[in-house]
């Protein structure tokens, strides 16, 4: 192989760790901002829930791009500068989140009003109900929906080259730039992002047979990437 | 903090206005090419020969686990030392239309399997083709089950034409680092360009609920909505 070639991946690979930071702390905080609105907007009172919803109807119609310079040119001005990376976890945390409170909100529908009844009037109280009953049903049927979000954050990550984050896409880019050649190193970046989403994405149905409970009613609905 | 809104929209609306215009345009090339690809697509992918539905499956697979950006700078930057050379709003029309064709696919190869295999059998019982089946019976069904899904992703594609700042398109984004670069005021500029991107995606999404209950035809028994 061409000695040029391996040098560009080497330098591509560089930007992986910061690419699996911002994957992985977005999905963290988009999952834990999920579920509490989640919470919030199927237990809470008719009041707070429309708000939820309202608020993460108009985070999810705000583009990725946008909400990242909005932290990064934001939080400065309120007194709190906040470097390129933390920005970009936070941005896409945040997007993660307003689309995992629908995953959740999805599936603990799918769970069933039947199954909240029968643990209210075994005197469990509307958090018990939830952590105990819900929740567990319906983090199972959520598994396939939260892969694919984990795919949708990881190519997602990419946009955080706009504030300058040194994660693979930028670093991929910073070596075009340097070799006046944009293929070789975009078919690298390219390969790297769909050998990890495709590699996710098959073993959702696994994973989802695994902690599968046989006889456990609920179904979700499927189909839709883009919940 | 408000006043600095008032000026900013004063001076800049114009330029927002014409910002808007490429936004829109480039989100409804992307949408539409994606429809046009999205339907053959999926037509090959559900109910074509072994080796055509194997290459529509992979061109799905490989748009689908690739970035957007990505995708967008090699039909920009790459394209060109293969001796295609295309303009900034062109490429971005053509970069976000091919991807969307791969999910518009997807929800239509979804809305047809949704569509009752009774159908099928009754169709080709009563002397119909297999063409014919999937232009006169499924197809009429199935693109109105995909209709929700097809919502989102307009709004996705309204969303993510925002990336074709990256290749100096003046949609809005591109406008918004412009007038921030000349005005300092980053934030506020953003935060209006977000109203603008909001207030578009819950028209949208009206529009096609609209579009939803026109084109519902009583009495259709689906297995299932997608």
């Amino acid at each position: 192989m061409d000695p040029e070639v391996l040098n560009y991946i080497s330098v591509i690979f560089s930007g992986l760790i910061n690419t699996i930071i911002l994957t992985f702390v977005g999905i963290a905080i988009g999952t834990a901002l999920g579920a509490v609105l989640a919470f919030m907007e199927v237990m809470g009172p008719p009041s707070l829930s429309r708000v939820i919803g309202w608020v993460t109807r108009i985070i999810r119609g705000i583009p990725l791009l946008v909400i990242l310079f909005l932290i990064f040119y934001g939080f400065p001005r309120l007194g709190i500068p906040l470097p390129p990376l933390p920005s970009a976890m936070l941005g896409i945390g945040i997007r993660s989140g307003v689309y995992q409170s629908q995953l959740f909100r999805g599936s603990m529908e799918a769970v069933g009003r039947g199954q909240l009844e029968a643990a209210f009037s075994l005197g469990l109280s509307k958090w018990g109900a939830f952590k105990h009953v819900i929740l567990p049903q319906a983090v199972r049927l959520m598994i396939p929906g939260w892969v694919n979000e984990f795919t949708i954050v990881l190519k997602d990550t990419s946009i955080a080259y706009a504030i300058g984050v040194t994660e693979i896409f930028t670093e991929a880019v910073h070596v075009a730039q340097v070799v006046l050649d944009y293929l070789p190193p975009l078919l690298i970046v390219a390969a790297m992002y769909f050998t990890i989403c495709y590699s996710v994405s098959h073993i959702s149905d696994r994973l989802y047979r695994k902690f599968m409970i046989p006889g456990l009613g609920g179904s979700i609905e499927q189909g839709a990437e883009n919940v | 903090m408000f006043e600095g809104f008032a000026s900013l929209l004063s001076t800049y609306g114009p330029l927002l206005a014409e910002a808007v215009v490429m936004t829109l345009t480039v989100t409804a090339g992307a949408y539409t090419l994606g429809f046009l690809i999205g339907v053959p697509l999926a037509i090959v992918r559900t109910y074509g020969r072994k080796s055509l539905r194997s290459a529509a499956a992979a061109y799905i697979e490989v748009i689908r686990g690739t970035p957007m950006v990505v995708q967008l700078f090699i039909l920009y930057y790459a394209a060109p030392a293969a001796g295609l050379t295309l303009p900034p709003t062109i490429a971005a029309i053509l970069a976000l239309g091919l991807n969307s064709a791969a999910y518009q696919a997807e929800y239509f190869r979804a809305s047809f399997l949704a569509v009752a295999k009774t159908q099928w059998e009754a169709a080709l019982s009563l002397g119909f083709t297999e063409k014919q089946t999937i232009k006169t019976i499924i197809l009429p069904q199935s693109i109105r089950v995909a209709i929700p899904a097809l919502t989102n992703e307009l709004v996705y594609m309204l969303k993510y034409s925002s990336i074709a700042y990256f290749i100096t398109v003046p949609e809005l984004v591109y406008t918004g680092k412009f007038i921030g670069s000349r005005t300092f005021m980053y934030t506020e500029i953003y935060a209006i360009i977000a109203v603008i991107y909001v207030t578009f995606s819950l028209i949208f999404t009206e529009g096609m609920k609209t579009v939803e209950k026109k084109a519902s035809a009583p009495g259709i028994l689906l297995h299932e909505r997608i």
